[in-house]
């Protein structure tokens, strides 16, 4: 159990696995579409891309003033706890399909989490 | 060592490093994120030398063909210059060999192809006119079947190149292309995939030469292409793609016409909501998005959530150009 989460997972391949789904699942839920409406796919992919390496505690070189800024317009709109949760849950659901276990998938949503208040400005 | 090529300035790398790392240690401001290959914020063009295999890994397949690589993921084992994608391309002086009109407002251009111009179709060049104004155009033809050039150019009212191509140019007239680019383009393997182009106004110029190039490459899973236009006048090449329509058991073409009855043999709505309603599950298709930006745009999303992968959709959103209407000004979209 040596390996890293980010290995466990399955690395890059796992993100790769992951990106069209938990996308697809982002852009389909009521709860938090509105806040894709206008992005650019391509754009928006490669940010997904980037968030799944670090969620799934892969190398990631955000810092907490990135969330801040990347997110700021968004909490002007009012993104706040309840579509946070909504992305979680997205994010949860994407790893179930992928036969992920219960315990990694615990632990991806753990450093999700520490992204929150970045992202919701707080 | 290698050394490093970039925007005219050479940069030493010292042993085992990336490109990134040779030109950020050296003050050089790049685009750049997760540095493990993964987010493709740093991507680059190798306009001499070779990428490293390993800095090719998950990008989009066109993009792979131009020499696109990762410069994170690239320790170079030859001296390499390297460019931001779309900023890499020289300029040719070439012939104009036709002027046609396709329909009320669109002219076929048709220009020399210089030598070692080399290009995939489906992308755009940049036409510039007399007095200096760029805009781009998608090119129709296909190198390994076209000795020349082959745009589709919508005069705009008050365009200030389209203008100038249907007012001023003539045959034999000398013009400024740039070098293609653009990552719009049918790439060889997975034959048996199901196509599905959608295309308004000149939008259909690049999804032409798409088509042509999968038939020429073997594609042997159905191609549908959707044509869109308000009335059956705004639409063109409609008989010669008829005419392939029926020579060619796997192409199929829709002409769509939103606005009142359309004649026989068209079907009636915009090409986007047809071709949807048409087929609405698209996972497993390969999909191919040109002409105004918000259909392109709206459409892109669609088709993800009908199923097919963010990798086999390729979008090419026409912008319209401030205070001169709309032109096939393209970026490639890339962050």
């Amino acid at each position: 159990m040596s390996d890293t989460l980010f290995a466990r997972l399955g690395g890059e391949a796992a993100v790769d696995a992951a990106v069209d789904i938990f996308y697809r699942k982002v852009l389909a839920d009521d709860r938090i579409k509105q806040f894709f409406d206008d992005v650019d796919m391509d754009k928006q992919a490669a940010k997904q891309k980037a968030f799944l390496t670090m969620a799934f505690g892969g190398p990631n070189n955000y810092t907490g003033e990135d969330m801040r800024r990347g997110h700021a317009h968004l909490v002007e709109r009012g993104l706040n706890d309840s579509h946070f949760d909504a992305v979680v849950e997205n994010l949860g659901g994407t790893l179930k399909e992928l036969g992920v276990a219960d315990d990694l998938i615990g632990e991806v949503a753990a450093i999700a989490e520490t992204t929150r208040n970045d992202v919701l400005g707080k | 060592m290698p050394k490093i090529l970039f925007e005219g300035q050479g940069y030493q790398c010292e042993p085992g490093e990336s490109v990134l790392d040779c030109l950020t240690r050296q003050g050089v401001s790049v685009n750049y994120s997760c540095k493990a290959g993964v987010c493709q914020s740093c991507m680059m063009v190798a306009v001499e030398g070779e990428p490293t295999p390993a800095s090719q890994i998950g990008i989009k397949e066109t993009l792979k063909a131009q020499n696109h690589f990762l410069i994170c993921s690239c320790v170079p084992e030859t001296d390499m210059q390297v460019a931001v994608p779309d900023r890499a391309g020289s300029s040719f002086d070439t012939t104009v060999l036709s002027l046609d009109k396709l329909s009320a407002d669109v002219v076929r251009l048709r220009l020399a192809r210089p030598d070692h111009y080399n290009y995939l179709p489906g992308q755009f060049l940049n036409l510039t006119n007399d007095t200096g104004v760029t805009r781009s155009y998608s090119l129709a033809s296909v190198p390994e079947l076209d000795d020349f050039l082959e745009l589709h150019i919508r005069h705009v009212p008050g365009g200030l190149v389209s203008g100038w191509v249907m007012e001023k140019l003539q045959t034999g007239d000398i013009v400024t292309i740039s070098q293609a680019t653009g990552q719009c383009s049918y790439l060889p393997g997975r034959e048996e995939q199901s196509l599905l182009l959608v295309g308004t106004g000149t939008g259909l110029a690049p999804l032409v030469g798409i088509v042509r190039d999968a038939l020429r490459q073997g594609h042997s899973g159905p191609i549908h292409l959707y044509h869109g236009s308000s009335t059956a006048e705004g639409l063109y090449l409609v008989s010669e793609l008829l005419v392939m329509d029926e020579g060619n058991a796997v192409f199929h073409y829709h002409p769509c016409v939103s606005q009142g009855t359309p004649p026989r043999g068209m079907q009636s709505g915009r090409a986007a909501n047809v071709a949807l309603e048409d087929f609405a599950q698209l996972s497993g298709w390969r999909v191919f998005l040109c002409g105004r930006e918000d259909m392109v745009k709206t459409l892109q999303k669609k088709s993800f959530l009908a199923g097919a992968s963010m990798q086999d959709i390729f979008a090419d959103p026409f912008i319209d150009s401030a205070g001169v209407g709309a032109v096939n000004a393209v970026t490639t979209k890339m962050s």
